[in-house]
Protein backbone atom coordinates (compact mmCIF):
# COMPACT_ATOMS: atom_id res chain seq x y z
CA UNK A 1 0.00 0.00 0.00
CA UNK A 2 1.31 3.48 -1.26
CA UNK A 3 1.27 5.90 1.91
CA UNK A 4 -0.63 9.33 0.96
CA UNK A 5 1.07 12.36 0.48
CA UNK A 6 0.52 14.40 3.93
CA UNK A 7 -1.45 17.42 1.92
CA UNK A 8 0.38 20.94 2.06
CA UNK A 9 -2.63 22.30 4.26
CA UNK A 10 -0.66 25.74 4.18
CA UNK A 11 -0.69 25.74 0.30
CA UNK A 12 -3.49 24.62 -0.14
CA UNK A 13 -5.53 26.90 2.10
CA UNK A 14 -3.30 29.67 -0.25
CA UNK A 15 -4.78 28.44 -3.02
CA UNK A 16 -8.32 28.10 -2.18
CA UNK A 17 -9.20 30.88 0.41
CA UNK A 18 -12.77 30.65 -0.27
CA UNK A 19 -13.21 27.00 0.56
CA UNK A 20 -11.46 27.36 3.75
CA UNK A 21 -12.29 30.83 5.33
CA UNK A 22 -15.58 31.95 3.52
CA UNK A 23 -15.52 35.57 3.36
CA UNK A 24 -16.58 37.44 6.04
CA UNK A 25 -19.83 38.90 4.17
CA UNK A 26 -21.31 34.99 3.39
CA UNK A 27 -20.34 34.50 7.33
CA UNK A 28 -21.94 37.70 8.35
CA UNK A 29 -24.58 37.30 6.20
CA UNK A 30 -27.20 34.95 7.94
CA UNK A 31 -26.47 36.48 11.74
CA UNK A 32 -27.15 39.67 9.99
CA UNK A 33 -30.43 39.02 9.00
CA UNK A 34 -31.51 37.34 12.05
CA UNK A 35 -30.86 40.61 14.07
CA UNK A 36 -32.41 42.97 11.53
CA UNK A 37 -35.50 40.73 10.99
CA UNK A 38 -35.53 41.01 14.78
CA UNK A 39 -34.48 44.65 14.95
CA UNK A 40 -37.49 45.51 12.88
CA UNK A 41 -39.61 43.05 15.00
CA UNK A 42 -38.71 45.05 17.89
CA UNK A 43 -39.73 48.66 16.85
CA UNK A 44 -43.06 46.47 15.38
CA UNK A 45 -44.30 45.96 18.68
CA UNK A 46 -43.00 49.63 20.57
CA UNK A 47 -44.55 51.12 17.10
CA UNK A 48 -47.93 49.09 17.71
CA UNK A 49 -48.40 49.91 21.46
CA UNK A 50 -47.78 46.25 22.92
CA UNK A 51 -47.54 46.09 26.14
CA UNK A 52 -47.40 42.78 28.75
CA UNK A 53 -50.14 44.21 30.62
CA UNK A 54 -52.61 44.58 27.81
CA UNK A 55 -51.54 41.34 26.21
CA UNK A 56 -52.60 39.95 29.98
CA UNK A 57 -55.82 41.80 30.31
CA UNK A 58 -56.45 41.34 26.75
CA UNK A 59 -55.85 37.40 27.90
CA UNK A 60 -58.04 37.03 30.07
CA UNK A 61 -60.84 39.04 28.69
CA UNK A 62 -60.84 36.27 25.93
CA UNK A 63 -60.39 33.49 28.32
CA UNK A 64 -64.00 35.53 29.57
CA UNK A 65 -65.56 35.59 26.31
CA UNK A 66 -64.90 32.03 25.36
CA UNK A 67 -66.06 30.83 28.90
CA UNK A 68 -69.60 32.98 27.42
CA UNK A 69 -69.47 31.25 24.10
CA UNK A 70 -70.58 27.48 25.82
CA UNK A 71 -72.55 26.22 24.74
CA UNK A 72 -73.41 27.76 20.93
CA UNK A 73 -77.05 28.67 21.01
CA UNK A 74 -78.95 30.44 18.38
CA UNK A 75 -81.40 31.74 20.46
CA UNK A 76 -85.21 32.21 18.45
CA UNK A 77 -82.75 33.62 15.55
CA UNK A 78 -82.43 30.11 13.87
CA UNK A 79 -84.31 30.87 10.65
CA UNK A 80 -83.20 34.11 9.96
CA UNK A 81 -79.31 32.90 10.37
CA UNK A 82 -80.23 30.31 7.83
CA UNK A 83 -81.71 32.85 5.67
CA UNK A 84 -78.37 34.72 5.87
CA UNK A 85 -76.25 31.46 5.31
CA UNK A 86 -78.23 30.75 2.19
CA UNK A 87 -77.74 34.84 1.38
CA UNK A 88 -74.03 34.01 2.03
CA UNK A 89 -73.92 30.90 -0.44
CA UNK A 90 -75.92 32.82 -3.44
CA UNK A 91 -73.11 35.43 -3.16
CA UNK A 92 -70.19 33.28 -3.80
CA UNK A 93 -71.77 31.25 -6.37
CA UNK A 94 -72.77 34.18 -8.82
CA UNK A 95 -70.08 36.22 -7.39
CA UNK A 96 -67.76 33.68 -9.01
CA UNK A 97 -70.05 32.44 -11.86
CA UNK A 98 -70.18 36.52 -13.15
CA UNK A 99 -66.37 36.71 -12.68
CA UNK A 100 -65.36 33.36 -14.29
CA UNK A 101 -67.86 34.50 -17.86
CA UNK A 102 -66.17 37.76 -17.63
CA UNK A 103 -62.41 37.08 -17.13
CA UNK A 104 -62.61 34.23 -19.78
CA UNK A 105 -62.55 36.58 -22.75
CA UNK A 106 -60.44 39.16 -21.35
CA UNK A 107 -58.22 36.18 -20.54
CA UNK A 108 -57.33 35.48 -24.44
CA UNK A 109 -56.24 39.13 -24.35
CA UNK A 110 -53.26 38.13 -21.90
CA UNK A 111 -52.19 35.04 -22.89
CA UNK A 112 -49.17 35.32 -24.47
CA UNK A 113 -50.19 32.41 -27.02
CA UNK A 114 -52.87 34.05 -28.43
CA UNK A 115 -51.74 38.12 -28.71
CA UNK A 116 -48.27 38.09 -29.26
CA UNK A 117 -48.25 41.68 -28.79
CA UNK A 118 -46.81 43.28 -25.96
CA UNK A 119 -48.55 46.43 -26.71
CA UNK A 120 -52.32 44.56 -25.84
CA UNK A 121 -51.07 42.31 -23.16
CA UNK A 122 -48.85 44.65 -21.00
CA UNK A 123 -51.48 47.12 -20.26
CA UNK A 124 -54.04 44.27 -19.82
CA UNK A 125 -52.02 42.11 -17.66
CA UNK A 126 -51.04 45.06 -15.41
CA UNK A 127 -55.33 45.87 -15.13
CA UNK A 128 -56.04 42.84 -13.70
CA UNK A 129 -52.91 42.87 -10.98
CA UNK A 130 -54.46 46.18 -9.79
CA UNK A 131 -57.34 44.68 -9.87
CA UNK A 132 -56.18 42.09 -8.02
CA UNK A 133 -54.38 44.33 -5.22
CA UNK A 134 -57.85 45.40 -3.31
CA UNK A 135 -58.67 43.42 -1.23
CA UNK A 136 -62.59 42.20 -1.66
CA UNK A 137 -63.83 44.20 1.12
CA UNK A 138 -62.41 47.37 -0.45
CA UNK A 139 -64.56 46.35 -3.31
CA UNK A 140 -67.65 45.94 -1.26
CA UNK A 141 -67.32 48.69 0.21
CA UNK A 142 -67.17 50.49 -3.09
CA UNK A 143 -70.08 49.16 -4.58
CA UNK A 144 -72.07 49.76 -1.55
CA UNK A 145 -71.24 53.45 -2.24
CA UNK A 146 -72.82 52.52 -6.11
CA UNK A 147 -75.54 49.76 -5.15
CA UNK A 148 -76.79 50.61 -1.78
CA UNK A 149 -76.13 48.23 1.19
CA UNK A 150 -77.39 44.57 0.54
CA UNK A 151 -75.69 41.34 -0.66
CA UNK A 152 -76.16 42.81 -4.14
CA UNK A 153 -72.90 44.72 -4.00
CA UNK A 154 -71.87 41.74 -2.00
CA UNK A 155 -71.95 39.92 -5.23
CA UNK A 156 -70.61 42.73 -7.56
CA UNK A 157 -67.22 42.91 -5.17
CA UNK A 158 -66.47 39.26 -5.29
CA UNK A 159 -67.30 39.69 -8.87
CA UNK A 160 -64.73 41.98 -9.08
CA UNK A 161 -61.90 40.65 -7.17
CA UNK A 162 -61.90 37.54 -8.68
CA UNK A 163 -62.42 38.95 -12.45
CA UNK A 164 -58.67 39.89 -11.36
CA UNK A 165 -57.48 36.52 -10.34
CA UNK A 166 -59.39 34.19 -13.11
CA UNK A 167 -58.05 36.80 -15.66
CA UNK A 168 -54.31 35.99 -14.28
CA UNK A 169 -55.29 32.06 -13.47
CA UNK A 170 -57.04 31.55 -17.07
CA UNK A 171 -54.43 33.14 -19.11
CA UNK A 172 -51.66 31.27 -17.51
CA UNK A 173 -54.08 27.88 -18.17
CA UNK A 174 -54.37 28.96 -22.01
CA UNK A 175 -50.76 29.87 -22.37
CA UNK A 176 -49.50 26.12 -20.85
CA UNK A 177 -52.12 24.19 -23.64
CA UNK A 178 -50.58 22.64 -26.10
CA UNK A 179 -49.61 24.17 -29.40
CA UNK A 180 -50.41 21.15 -31.70
CA UNK A 181 -54.15 20.53 -31.68
CA UNK A 182 -54.64 24.72 -32.38
CA UNK A 183 -51.72 23.36 -35.49
CA UNK A 184 -53.83 20.61 -36.68
CA UNK A 185 -57.64 22.88 -36.80
CA UNK A 186 -55.64 25.54 -38.84
CA UNK A 187 -54.13 22.75 -41.18
CA UNK A 188 -57.73 21.71 -41.82
CA UNK A 189 -58.55 25.05 -42.61
CA UNK A 190 -60.17 26.37 -39.61
CA UNK A 191 -60.42 29.96 -38.81
CA UNK A 192 -58.87 31.95 -35.71
CA UNK A 193 -62.41 31.30 -33.85
CA UNK A 194 -62.16 27.73 -34.72
CA UNK A 195 -58.83 27.86 -33.32
CA UNK A 196 -59.98 28.77 -30.16
CA UNK A 197 -63.32 27.12 -30.04
CA UNK A 198 -62.12 23.36 -31.02
CA UNK A 199 -58.19 23.72 -30.44
CA UNK A 200 -57.44 25.71 -27.13
CA UNK A 201 -60.83 25.34 -25.56
CA UNK A 202 -61.10 21.47 -24.89
CA UNK A 203 -57.90 21.81 -23.20
CA UNK A 204 -58.23 24.50 -20.84
CA UNK A 205 -62.24 24.01 -20.03
CA UNK A 206 -61.11 21.61 -17.25
CA UNK A 207 -58.23 23.36 -15.73
CA UNK A 208 -60.63 26.36 -15.87
CA UNK A 209 -64.08 24.31 -14.27
CA UNK A 210 -61.26 23.39 -11.54
CA UNK A 211 -60.51 26.54 -10.84
CA UNK A 212 -64.03 27.55 -11.12
CA UNK A 213 -64.69 25.11 -8.20
CA UNK A 214 -62.24 25.97 -6.01
CA UNK A 215 -62.33 29.71 -5.77
CA UNK A 216 -66.30 28.86 -4.87
CA UNK A 217 -64.92 27.38 -2.15
CA UNK A 218 -62.98 29.98 -1.36
CA UNK A 219 -65.15 32.61 -1.68
CA UNK A 220 -67.68 31.26 0.42
CA UNK A 221 -65.57 32.07 3.12
CA UNK A 222 -64.59 35.79 1.25
CA UNK A 223 -68.77 36.36 1.18
CA UNK A 224 -68.84 35.10 4.93
CA UNK A 225 -66.95 38.54 5.53
CA UNK A 226 -68.16 40.84 3.48
CA UNK A 227 -71.40 41.46 5.49
CA UNK A 228 -69.03 43.08 8.06
CA UNK A 229 -68.84 46.22 6.36
CA UNK A 230 -72.36 45.48 5.04
CA UNK A 231 -72.49 43.77 1.82
CA UNK A 232 -75.27 41.34 2.95
CA UNK A 233 -75.03 37.51 3.98
CA UNK A 234 -74.05 36.01 7.55
CA UNK A 235 -71.30 38.57 8.40
CA UNK A 236 -73.54 41.21 8.63
CA UNK A 237 -75.44 39.18 11.50
CA UNK A 238 -71.81 38.17 13.11
CA UNK A 239 -70.71 41.72 13.27
CA UNK A 240 -73.91 42.86 14.84
CA UNK A 241 -73.79 40.20 17.28
CA UNK A 242 -70.18 40.73 18.24
CA UNK A 243 -71.23 44.46 18.57
CA UNK A 244 -74.23 43.77 20.83
CA UNK A 245 -71.99 40.95 23.22
CA UNK A 246 -74.35 38.29 22.73
CA UNK A 247 -71.76 35.54 22.70
CA UNK A 248 -73.49 32.27 22.28
CA UNK A 249 -74.81 33.30 19.46
CA UNK A 250 -71.41 34.32 17.99
CA UNK A 251 -70.31 30.95 18.44
CA UNK A 252 -73.35 29.57 16.51
CA UNK A 253 -72.62 31.68 13.73
CA UNK A 254 -69.01 30.56 13.82
CA UNK A 255 -70.02 27.06 14.25
CA UNK A 256 -72.20 27.48 10.76
CA UNK A 257 -69.79 29.11 8.77
CA UNK A 258 -67.05 26.47 9.59
CA UNK A 259 -69.55 23.78 8.97
CA UNK A 260 -70.86 25.37 5.88
CA UNK A 261 -67.62 25.17 4.71
CA UNK A 262 -66.39 21.96 5.43
CA UNK A 263 -69.54 21.26 3.34
CA UNK A 264 -68.74 23.29 0.21
CA UNK A 265 -65.08 22.14 0.33
CA UNK A 266 -66.34 18.76 0.09
CA UNK A 267 -69.06 18.73 -2.42
CA UNK A 268 -66.25 20.76 -4.68
CA UNK A 269 -63.81 18.14 -4.29
CA UNK A 270 -65.61 15.78 -5.27
CA UNK A 271 -66.61 17.81 -8.66
CA UNK A 272 -63.46 18.85 -9.13
CA UNK A 273 -62.65 15.08 -9.10
CA UNK A 274 -65.24 14.29 -11.24
CA UNK A 275 -64.21 16.44 -13.92
CA UNK A 276 -60.51 15.67 -13.80
CA UNK A 277 -61.75 12.31 -14.28
CA UNK A 278 -63.83 12.87 -17.08
CA UNK A 279 -60.79 14.59 -18.73
CA UNK A 280 -59.00 11.32 -18.26
CA UNK A 281 -60.47 9.43 -19.58
CA UNK A 282 -62.04 11.66 -22.54
CA UNK B 1 -50.55 9.82 -55.57
CA UNK B 2 -53.15 9.72 -53.85
CA UNK B 3 -54.04 6.48 -51.72
CA UNK B 4 -57.50 5.52 -51.87
CA UNK B 5 -59.29 5.72 -48.61
CA UNK B 6 -60.64 2.50 -47.82
CA UNK B 7 -64.70 2.52 -47.08
CA UNK B 8 -65.86 -0.04 -44.75
CA UNK B 9 -69.22 -1.96 -46.02
CA UNK B 10 -72.13 -0.14 -45.18
CA UNK B 11 -73.70 -2.66 -42.57
CA UNK B 12 -70.28 -2.19 -40.48
CA UNK B 13 -70.22 1.45 -41.26
CA UNK B 14 -73.61 1.95 -39.87
CA UNK B 15 -72.85 0.06 -36.48
CA UNK B 16 -69.81 1.75 -36.26
CA UNK B 17 -72.15 5.66 -36.96
CA UNK B 18 -75.01 4.40 -34.23
CA UNK B 19 -72.25 3.77 -31.64
CA UNK B 20 -70.26 6.98 -32.27
CA UNK B 21 -74.10 8.74 -32.17
CA UNK B 22 -75.05 6.94 -28.80
CA UNK B 23 -72.12 7.89 -27.66
CA UNK B 24 -71.77 11.40 -28.45
CA UNK B 25 -75.64 11.77 -27.70
CA UNK B 26 -74.99 10.52 -24.10
CA UNK B 27 -72.12 13.13 -23.72
CA UNK B 28 -74.39 15.92 -24.97
CA UNK B 29 -77.06 14.67 -22.54
CA UNK B 30 -75.11 14.86 -19.14
CA UNK B 31 -73.54 18.69 -20.70
CA UNK B 32 -77.40 19.68 -21.16
CA UNK B 33 -78.06 18.00 -17.69
CA UNK B 34 -74.94 19.74 -16.14
CA UNK B 35 -75.88 23.01 -17.46
CA UNK B 36 -79.45 22.47 -16.30
CA UNK B 37 -78.42 22.00 -12.89
CA UNK B 38 -76.12 24.71 -12.81
CA UNK B 39 -78.45 27.28 -14.22
CA UNK B 40 -80.93 26.20 -11.38
CA UNK B 41 -78.53 26.99 -8.96
CA UNK B 42 -77.45 30.32 -10.15
CA UNK B 43 -81.09 31.81 -10.75
CA UNK B 44 -81.77 30.16 -6.69
CA UNK B 45 -78.78 32.54 -6.01
CA UNK B 46 -79.60 35.26 -8.18
CA UNK B 47 -82.87 35.13 -5.87
CA UNK B 48 -81.17 34.75 -2.82
CA UNK B 49 -78.81 37.71 -3.13
CA UNK B 50 -81.65 40.10 -4.37
CA UNK B 51 -79.89 40.20 -7.59
CA UNK B 52 -82.02 42.66 -10.33
CA UNK B 53 -80.79 43.00 -13.27
CA UNK B 54 -82.54 46.08 -13.68
CA UNK B 55 -80.93 47.72 -10.49
CA UNK B 56 -77.49 46.59 -11.77
CA UNK B 57 -78.27 48.46 -15.21
CA UNK B 58 -79.86 51.62 -13.64
CA UNK B 59 -77.06 51.71 -11.32
CA UNK B 60 -73.52 50.74 -13.78
CA UNK B 61 -73.90 54.75 -14.62
CA UNK B 62 -73.37 55.04 -10.95
CA UNK B 63 -70.52 52.73 -10.83
CA UNK B 64 -68.69 54.43 -13.79
CA UNK B 65 -69.94 57.84 -12.12
CA UNK B 66 -68.34 56.72 -9.28
CA UNK B 67 -64.88 56.29 -10.64
CA UNK B 68 -65.45 59.53 -11.96
CA UNK B 69 -65.88 61.40 -9.19
CA UNK B 70 -63.25 60.05 -6.82
CA UNK B 71 -61.13 61.32 -9.72
CA UNK B 72 -61.68 64.54 -9.63
CA UNK B 73 -60.76 67.19 -7.12
CA UNK B 74 -62.88 69.37 -4.84
CA UNK B 75 -62.13 72.68 -7.57
CA UNK B 76 -63.33 69.91 -10.51
CA UNK B 77 -60.26 69.57 -11.99
CA UNK B 78 -58.61 65.82 -12.95
CA UNK B 79 -56.46 64.84 -9.84
CA UNK B 80 -53.73 63.92 -11.95
CA UNK B 81 -53.54 67.38 -12.67
CA UNK B 82 -52.72 68.30 -9.39
CA UNK B 83 -50.70 65.89 -7.43
CA UNK B 84 -49.89 67.56 -4.24
CA UNK B 85 -53.54 68.27 -3.79
CA UNK B 86 -54.69 64.85 -4.62
CA UNK B 87 -52.24 63.59 -2.09
CA UNK B 88 -52.55 66.08 0.22
CA UNK B 89 -52.38 63.78 3.19
CA UNK B 90 -49.55 62.07 2.27
CA UNK B 91 -47.70 62.29 5.56
CA UNK B 92 -50.42 60.70 7.57
CA UNK B 93 -51.51 58.45 5.34
CA UNK B 94 -47.81 56.55 4.82
CA UNK B 95 -47.62 56.76 8.43
CA UNK B 96 -50.53 54.62 8.74
CA UNK B 97 -49.35 52.52 5.90
CA UNK B 98 -46.30 51.62 7.76
CA UNK B 99 -48.19 51.07 10.22
CA UNK B 100 -49.57 48.71 7.85
CA UNK B 101 -46.52 46.86 6.72
CA UNK B 102 -45.61 46.67 10.27
CA UNK B 103 -48.96 44.90 11.99
CA UNK B 104 -48.66 42.31 8.92
CA UNK B 105 -44.81 42.06 9.63
CA UNK B 106 -45.27 41.26 13.37
CA UNK B 107 -48.07 39.23 12.76
CA UNK B 108 -46.49 37.27 9.75
CA UNK B 109 -43.36 36.41 12.44
CA UNK B 110 -45.53 35.77 15.39
CA UNK B 111 -47.30 33.59 13.29
CA UNK B 112 -44.66 31.23 11.60
CA UNK B 113 -42.84 31.34 14.76
CA UNK B 114 -46.08 28.87 16.44
CA UNK B 115 -46.23 27.42 12.98
CA UNK B 116 -42.75 26.44 13.62
CA UNK B 117 -43.53 25.17 17.07
CA UNK B 118 -46.35 22.97 16.27
CA UNK B 119 -45.96 21.49 12.82
CA UNK B 120 -43.44 19.07 13.85
CA UNK B 121 -46.20 17.75 15.84
CA UNK B 122 -48.59 18.03 12.71
CA UNK B 123 -46.86 16.07 10.39
CA UNK B 124 -46.93 12.31 9.91
CA UNK B 125 -44.24 11.65 10.07
CA UNK B 126 -42.72 13.67 12.93
CA UNK B 127 -45.67 13.61 15.24
CA UNK B 128 -44.78 12.02 19.12
CA UNK B 129 -48.44 10.77 19.21
CA UNK B 130 -51.48 10.21 16.94
CA UNK B 131 -53.34 11.78 19.91
CA UNK B 132 -51.37 15.12 19.85
CA UNK B 133 -51.21 15.47 16.06
CA UNK B 134 -55.00 15.19 15.57
CA UNK B 135 -55.73 17.58 18.29
CA UNK B 136 -53.08 19.96 16.83
CA UNK B 137 -54.41 19.23 13.63
CA UNK B 138 -58.02 20.58 14.18
CA UNK B 139 -57.01 23.45 16.63
CA UNK B 140 -54.88 24.63 13.39
CA UNK B 141 -57.92 24.33 11.14
CA UNK B 142 -59.41 26.34 13.23
CA UNK B 143 -57.49 29.10 13.06
CA UNK B 144 -57.25 29.33 9.34
CA UNK B 145 -60.98 28.43 8.48
CA UNK B 146 -62.32 31.48 10.68
CA UNK B 147 -61.57 34.58 8.70
CA UNK B 148 -58.87 36.80 10.40
CA UNK B 149 -61.14 40.01 10.29
CA UNK B 150 -63.56 37.89 12.46
CA UNK B 151 -60.83 37.27 15.00
CA UNK B 152 -60.20 41.15 14.73
CA UNK B 153 -63.84 41.56 15.49
CA UNK B 154 -63.56 39.80 18.50
CA UNK B 155 -60.10 41.02 19.79
CA UNK B 156 -61.16 44.65 19.41
CA UNK B 157 -63.57 43.99 22.17
CA UNK B 158 -60.90 42.02 24.30
CA UNK B 159 -57.73 44.26 23.42
CA UNK B 160 -59.31 47.18 22.96
CA UNK B 161 -59.00 49.15 20.09
CA UNK B 162 -55.89 49.49 17.47
CA UNK B 163 -53.47 48.27 16.05
CA UNK B 164 -52.48 45.00 18.51
CA UNK B 165 -55.91 43.35 18.03
CA UNK B 166 -54.98 43.50 14.50
CA UNK B 167 -51.60 42.42 14.57
CA UNK B 168 -53.08 39.22 17.15
CA UNK B 169 -55.78 38.61 14.60
CA UNK B 170 -53.12 38.20 11.69
CA UNK B 171 -50.76 35.91 14.06
CA UNK B 172 -53.85 33.40 14.30
CA UNK B 173 -54.95 33.24 11.37
CA UNK B 174 -51.32 32.94 9.72
CA UNK B 175 -50.52 30.35 12.37
CA UNK B 176 -53.11 28.13 10.89
CA UNK B 177 -52.00 28.20 7.13
CA UNK B 178 -48.93 28.40 7.69
CA UNK B 179 -48.97 25.16 10.08
CA UNK B 180 -50.68 23.23 7.80
CA UNK B 181 -48.15 24.46 4.84
CA UNK B 182 -45.14 23.70 6.87
CA UNK B 183 -46.21 20.35 8.32
CA UNK B 184 -47.14 19.40 4.45
CA UNK B 185 -42.95 20.43 3.68
CA UNK B 186 -41.94 18.51 6.73
CA UNK B 187 -44.01 15.31 5.49
CA UNK B 188 -42.39 15.65 2.16
CA UNK B 189 -39.18 15.76 4.12
CA UNK B 190 -36.13 12.46 3.57
CA UNK B 191 -36.88 10.51 6.61
CA UNK B 192 -33.47 8.56 5.82
CA UNK B 193 -31.09 11.23 7.84
CA UNK B 194 -34.00 11.10 10.81
CA UNK B 195 -32.94 7.43 10.99
CA UNK B 196 -29.23 8.29 10.81
CA UNK B 197 -29.37 10.54 13.90
CA UNK B 198 -31.97 8.20 15.74
CA UNK B 199 -29.20 5.45 15.60
CA UNK B 200 -26.47 7.67 17.31
CA UNK B 201 -29.46 7.35 20.46
CA UNK B 202 -29.97 11.02 19.97
CA UNK B 203 -33.81 11.96 21.28
CA UNK B 204 -36.95 13.34 19.02
CA UNK B 205 -35.87 16.93 19.69
CA UNK B 206 -31.87 16.58 18.17
CA UNK B 207 -33.13 14.40 14.93
CA UNK B 208 -35.85 16.87 14.46
CA UNK B 209 -32.81 20.13 14.76
CA UNK B 210 -30.09 17.88 13.26
CA UNK B 211 -32.53 15.67 10.47
CA UNK B 212 -35.40 17.44 9.66
CA UNK B 213 -34.91 21.20 9.76
CA UNK B 214 -31.73 22.02 7.16
CA UNK B 215 -34.38 20.13 4.70
CA UNK B 216 -37.06 22.64 5.33
CA UNK B 217 -35.61 25.29 6.29
CA UNK B 218 -35.69 27.70 2.88
CA UNK B 219 -39.22 25.85 1.77
CA UNK B 220 -40.28 27.43 5.28
CA UNK B 221 -38.97 31.03 4.48
CA UNK B 222 -40.41 31.11 1.12
CA UNK B 223 -43.71 30.23 2.55
CA UNK B 224 -43.53 32.57 5.08
CA UNK B 225 -42.49 35.70 2.69
CA UNK B 226 -45.74 34.76 0.67
CA UNK B 227 -47.72 35.03 3.59
CA UNK B 228 -46.53 38.43 4.35
CA UNK B 229 -47.38 39.21 0.80
CA UNK B 230 -50.72 38.32 1.72
CA UNK B 231 -50.94 39.32 4.52
CA UNK B 232 -50.04 43.18 3.73
CA UNK B 233 -53.61 43.34 1.54
CA UNK B 234 -55.16 41.34 5.28
CA UNK B 235 -53.82 44.20 7.04
CA UNK B 236 -54.64 47.10 4.65
CA UNK B 237 -58.37 45.90 5.35
CA UNK B 238 -58.09 45.16 9.64
CA UNK B 239 -58.88 49.06 10.19
CA UNK B 240 -62.17 48.62 8.94
CA UNK B 241 -63.06 46.94 12.39
CA UNK B 242 -60.67 49.71 14.09
CA UNK B 243 -57.94 47.38 14.32
CA UNK B 244 -55.42 49.44 12.51
CA UNK B 245 -53.29 50.69 10.11
CA UNK B 246 -54.80 52.45 6.94
CA UNK B 247 -57.57 50.82 6.66
CA UNK B 248 -59.09 53.13 9.42
CA UNK B 249 -58.20 56.01 6.96
CA UNK B 250 -59.88 54.63 3.83
CA UNK B 251 -63.08 53.47 5.47
CA UNK B 252 -63.67 57.27 6.85
CA UNK B 253 -62.80 58.73 3.22
CA UNK B 254 -65.47 56.28 1.93
CA UNK B 255 -68.45 56.92 4.48
CA UNK B 256 -67.74 60.93 4.33
CA UNK B 257 -67.61 60.65 0.49
CA UNK B 258 -63.80 62.67 0.52
CA UNK B 259 -63.93 61.35 -3.47
CA UNK B 260 -60.04 62.12 -4.11
CA UNK B 261 -59.13 60.64 -1.05
CA UNK B 262 -60.43 57.59 -1.88
CA UNK B 263 -58.24 57.56 -5.26
CA UNK B 264 -55.71 58.70 -3.39
CA UNK B 265 -55.84 56.01 -0.73
CA UNK B 266 -56.81 53.43 -3.22
CA UNK B 267 -53.53 54.00 -5.59
CA UNK B 268 -51.09 53.93 -2.36
CA UNK B 269 -52.33 50.52 -1.39
CA UNK B 270 -52.32 49.16 -5.12
CA UNK B 271 -48.70 50.51 -5.25
CA UNK B 272 -47.34 49.41 -2.25
CA UNK B 273 -49.07 45.65 -2.37
CA UNK B 274 -46.89 45.68 -6.35
CA UNK B 275 -43.92 46.50 -4.00
CA UNK B 276 -44.04 44.02 -2.10
CA UNK B 277 -45.13 42.06 -4.38
CA UNK B 278 -41.72 42.56 -6.41
CA UNK B 279 -39.50 42.56 -3.76
CA UNK B 280 -40.71 39.75 -1.77
CA UNK B 281 -40.45 37.57 -5.32
CA UNK B 282 -37.12 38.71 -5.57
CA UNK B 283 -36.15 37.65 -2.13
CA UNK B 284 -37.72 34.32 -2.59
CA UNK B 285 -35.62 34.05 -5.80
CA UNK B 286 -32.39 34.70 -3.68
CA UNK B 287 -32.87 32.43 -1.41
CA UNK B 288 -34.09 29.75 -3.46
CA UNK B 289 -31.33 30.53 -5.96
CA UNK B 290 -28.52 30.12 -2.98
CA UNK B 291 -30.08 26.70 -2.40
CA UNK B 292 -30.00 25.34 -5.69
CA UNK B 293 -25.62 26.77 -6.07
CA UNK B 294 -25.00 24.83 -2.94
Amino acid sequence: MSQMPKPDTAKLRAKYPDVFQRPASARLATPAMIVLALAIFAFGLVDLDFSPSKLISGVSQLGWITMMMIPPNPGSSFPLYMKAMGETLSIALLGTTLAAVLALPVSLLAARNIIPSNLIRFPVRRFLDSIRGVDTLIWALVWINVVGLGPFAGVLAIMVSDFGAFGKLFSEAIEAADRKQVEGIRASGGNALHEIRFGLLPQVLPVIAGQVLYFIESNTRSATIIGIVGAGGIGLELAEQIRVLEWQKVSFLILLILIAVAAIDFISSKLRFAIIGQRAVA
Amino acid sequence: MATAVSILPAQQLAVLNDAYRKAVGRKRLKAVLAAAVSCVALLIAAYGAEVNLHTLFTYFGNFVGYFDRILTLDSGARVWTNPAEWFWGWKKWLRMLGETLLISYVGTLIGAVFAFGLNFFAAQNTAPSAWLRFVIRRLLEFARTVPGIVFALIFVIAFGLGPMAGVLAIAIHSTGALGKLFAEIVENADMKPVEGIRSTGASWLSSMRFAILPQVVTGYASYALLRFEINVREASVMGFVGAGGIGQEFVVAIRKFYYSDVSAILVTIIVTVFIIDISTGWLRARLFGKETRH
